[in-house]
């Protein structure tokens, strides 16, 4: 019952943070984060009420494989914003001492320095 | 007052006020990404929804359906960053 509170609560706060946000960028961000705690905490919440072993088998399966799934798949949909040059929020910093190239095919990597 | 009563009085009620303010940001999306990334968290939270429908029924065989529907997310953002990603280069090509 808590469990599933929660996960609700986490799925309420995702969609308006979707809404609201001003920004494609923190509208990914906060929409991956609370979504996948919120599915998490709802399928825990089922893994407790049926307190079955191929029940939380599955459940165990399907949060496993949306918490790998779904930072890979909003790094991909970022990568392809950013590279189709959305812009960004106006108040948002950008560091400018680090450079990182992306959206080319061969990513270079600056080698560090090996100290002695 | 049940679980049973509390999920589909409280619970399911938040969930479908959820899918409809994410179908808002869906419809009205200035870029494609953002509608790509409303239709994953539709589908997010449609697995959510369906195990709410579990616990409601008491019917633990609706969860194969929750896993499809995880990949099939997964795999559709997938499909979609590449789609315009691929568009993209093929357009600046041409333009070259």
């Amino acid at each position: 019952m808590v469990f599933c509170t929660i996960g609700a609560v986490f799925i309420l706060i995702a969609s308006l943070g979707i809404y609201r946000m001003p920004d494609f960028y923190t509208r990914l961000s906060v929409t991956v984060k609370a979504s996948t705690l919120g599915v998490g905490c709802i399928l825990a919440s089922l893994a407790f009420y049926f307190y079955d072993f191929a029940v939380s088998t599955k459940v165990f399966a399907i949060i496993f494989f949306l918490f790998i799934t779904s930072p890979v798949a909003a790094f991909m949909i970022s990568r392809t914003a950013y590279v189709s040059g959305i812009e960004l929020w106006k108040n948002t910093y950008v560091d400018e001492d680090v450079d990182i190239e992306i959206g080319e095919e061969e990513e270079e990597t600056p080698e560090k320095p090996l100290n002695p | 007052m049940s679980l049973q009563q509390y999920l589909m009085y409280i619970v399911m009620p938040i969930l479908c006020l959820s899918l409809v303010i994410i179908l808002l940001r869906y419809l009205k999306g200035p870029k494609v990404v953002d509608r790509a990334v409303a239709l994953d968290l539709i589908i997010t939270s449609g697995v959510g929804i369906i195990g709410v429908f579990c616990i409601l029924y008491n019917n633990a065989s609706f969860l194969d359906v929750a896993m499809i529907l995880a990949l099939i997310a997964f795999l559709s953002t997938i499909a979609f960053s590449y789609y315009l990603d691929n568009g993209d280069n093929n357009k600046t090509n041409k333009n070259e």
